[in-house]
């Protein structure tokens, strides 16, 4: 090669980054002025230190949409601890006044006595207001919406901690083996993806009424067979969505190069998995799990509405809404409230998930 | 002469791919490679893109199980059953300093990392003092260490890198294009970094790069990859300024070189085609279907490597 050599004084090759081939004589210092001190300090300027979670928390609370429904949210879950604490009636008992059933306490509009009760207002005994009204059975409305929200709440939860810890275990196992494994796991999660849920929750159902016998009057009981196995069906068919996600992610958190640099610090792969990938895909756990609540309690009210739901006299926000069908052209107001609890609950859970993804999700950051 | 310090002996790297349904193909990412490293030596290894420059390095500390042939640290050879305890003393420094570290540990930790994993330490104070001296080594402030690694810039992320491979005291460390995803003038602050390291611990390095003039700086020796195999190696001057393989000559033509005089009086050799497929290699020497020497003799057989004078190795039947 015609290559000039550039040599030092002794003879050898000079080696300098970058100006192997220039001419150095070219330049001299008076050519360069020194950085001053403040520019040097320029260079170090960093921002606060924080963490990933601090980081997002206060992302999550600057979007107004999250903290609005972390509010609302947190309302509904007060109303459903304590006003059964405050409001004297259960979500099964029938109205009666000193004893007497109150047989015109049937479908009473918000806020209305009915005629016993006055009498017994009048007398001077004190009667706590009916808020939502009465239904067409004389039972207090309100405390029976508030108890549909606790069920609705309650299966939202556990339906989504069965599909979380099911499609977690499922998904990282197969998204770390990968090969085969992976191959076969998810192949079976397809064959489960294709099969009809509805349909599965009603056999379920109408086999375990006859099959499960609960001792009467336990919590079991009272949530009745379908409810049972509406949470069989979430543990058996809903994981799916979550094991793809978490697969998803593993095999992409895999494909980063820090993985590789653990492996090649000599890190086993019980570290690997515990230090590098799990905390990787943190975020978008949370996230989904947020999701999957309201379509849980969506799931929940739609069967209770067609009548697959909790067993009478538990109300649900979805069996609730069912029987305020029937007289919804005199009592209108029956449907609105469980199905504004309903849409309250959901559009929340859907807009909190929404700005947990938008503060957590490394995806969308920088 | 001694023992070199790492001892690559026919290493053959494939890797299956499924052609069909059936069918499966190996894809020759390295092929029977040979080279040794001896204490405190830098053998640069060049190549453009795919030619298994960094297969070669991963290859050499198992992060991948070879096909065939053997590595060997002092004489000692490396299997899957002793690479634990190699792994203190081969490391490595990957190319892309973003996602190379973890975004969830903080400095202290990915540093610390290799100590955890070792047991390098007796109590906390040990571990963070360890940390704090490699710190220093690469050229960051002890207040850097509570931060995560998103709030470095591309040049101190990979400092981090560098210490991390630091933090076992490793005799040998593969350089996986460890300046390609910087600004060169960062690249000038972290190559010199490297050779003051080396000075400093008689680190040997294989530096691997796509850099000729980076290579050429930091290498006492250059190895010159192309498709699978290593085509020329020899010292640095030599494989730069005298280079014998034709594929060497087109690749040193087309170094840029900030100097317009020079750059107008040059000329370059511009090679007609693309990289053949590795998985459908050429018969023979791979370079000779872009090759303007190629005979007949380069369609039937691979050139092996001969010294043509003072260690410059050459695979080439025509020059």
């Amino acid at each position: 090669m015609d290559f000039k050599i550039r040599r030092d004084e002794n003879g050898n090759p000079r080696k300098a980054p970058f100006s192997i081939q220039m001419d150095l004589s070219k330049f001299n210092a008076s050519m360069f002025e020194k950085a001053t001190e403040e520019e040097k300090s320029q260079q170090d300027v960093m921002s606060e230190s924080t963490t990933f979670f601090k980081d997002g928390m206060r992302k999550l609370f600057k979007n107004p949409l999250a903290v609005g429904s972390i509010i609302v949210l947190g309302l509904v879950l007060l109303i459903i601890i304590f006003a059964p604490l405050v409001v004297p009636y259960s979500y099964e008992e029938i109205l009666s006044v000193n004893g007497v059933r109150d047989k015109g306490a049937k479908n009473l509009a918000p806020f209305e006595y009915s005629k016993m009760e006055q009498q017994y207002i009048e007398a001077g005994g004190t009667r706590f207001p009916h808020i939502f009204g009465t239904d067409e059975q004389c039972r207090d409305y309100f405390i029976r919406v508030v108890y549909g929200t606790r069920v609705s709440l309650v299966v939202g939860f556990f339906a989504s901690i069965i599909v979380l810890v099911i499609g977690m275990i499922y998904g990282s196992i197969s998204g770390y083996l990968g090969g085969r494994v992976d191959l076969i796991m998810m192949r079976i999660v397809d064959i489960i993806y294709s099969l009809p849920d509805m349909l599965i929750i009603i056999l379920l159902s109408v086999v375990l009424q006859s099959v499960l016998n609960f001792k009467p009057g336990s919590f079991l009981d009272s949530l009745g067979s379908n409810m049972i196995s509406l949470f069989i069906v979430f543990g058996l068919l809903y994981w799916v969505g979550m094991a793809r996600l978490i697969r998803g992610q593993i095999l992409s958190i895999k494909q980063n190069e820090y993985i590789l640099a653990a492996k090649s610090i000599g890190a086993p792969t019980g570290r690997i998995i515990r230090r590098h990938i799990l905390p990787n895909c943190l975020s978008v756990i949370i996230i989904s799990t947020a999701l999957q609540i309201p379509s849980a309690i969506f799931t929940e009210s739609y069967l209770s509405f067609v009548g697959l739901g909790v067993q009478a006299p538990m109300p649900s926000l979805g069996s609730l809404a069912n029987s305020a069908r029937g007289g919804l052209q005199s009592y209108p107001y029956k449907l609105l409230f469980p199905a504004l609890t309903i849409c309250l609950i959901v559009l929340s859970f859907n807009l909190l998930g929404d700005g947990l993804r938008d503060a957590f999700d490394p995806k969308l950051k920088r | 002469m001694s023992t070199p310090l790492i001892d690559v002996r026919n290493l053959k790297q494939y890797f299956p791919v499924k052609t069909g349904l059936f069918k499966t193909e190996f894809l020759k990412a390295v092929d029977d490679v040979s080279f040794s490293i001896n204490e405190g030596e830098t053998l640069g290894l060049v190549g453009e893109s795919g030619c298994g420059k960094t297969t070669v390095g991963r290859s050499i500390l198992r992060l991948y199980e070879p096909t065939a042939g053997e590595v060997l640290y002092d004489g000692v050879p490396v299997t899957a059953k002793n690479i634990g305890r190699m792994r203190q003393n081969m490391q490595m420094v990957f190319q892309d300093p973003y996602s190379s570290l973890d975004p969830r540990m903080t400095v202290e930790d990915i540093i610390g990392e290799p100590l955890d994993v070792h047991k390098l330490y007796e109590n906390r104070a040990e571990r963070r003092e360890k940390i704090l001296t490699l710190m220093d080594y690469v050229g960051l402030n002890a207040e850097h260490a509570t931060r995560y690694a998103h709030e470095f810039s591309g040049g101190q992320r990979q400092r981090i890198g560098i210490a991390r491979a630091l933090a076992v005291n490793p005799k040998f460390i593969v350089c996986d294009e460890p300046v390609s995803a910087l600004d060169v003038s960062i690249q000038a602050q972290v190559i010199n970094m490297f050779e003051d390291l080396q000075v400093k611990l008689g680190v040997a390095y294989l530096f691997i790069a796509h850099d000729l003039l980076v290579v050429h700086h930091i290498s006492q020796r250059i190895a010159v990859m192309y498709l699978g195999k290593i085509v020329e190696m020899g010292k640095a001057d030599d494989v730069n300024y005298t280079s014998i393989h034709p594929y060497t000559q087109s690749l040193m033509s087309a170094v840029p070189i900030p100097d317009p005089d020079y750059t107008r009086q040059r000329h370059r050799i511009v090679l007609q085609g693309d990289v053949p497929s590795p998985l459908h290699m050429p018969t023979g020497c791979p370079f000779r279907t872009r090759c303007r020497y190629a005979c007949e003799q380069c369609a039937q057989e691979m050139p092996p490597l001969t010294d043509r004078g003072g260690g410059h190795m050459v695979a080439c039947w025509v020059k």
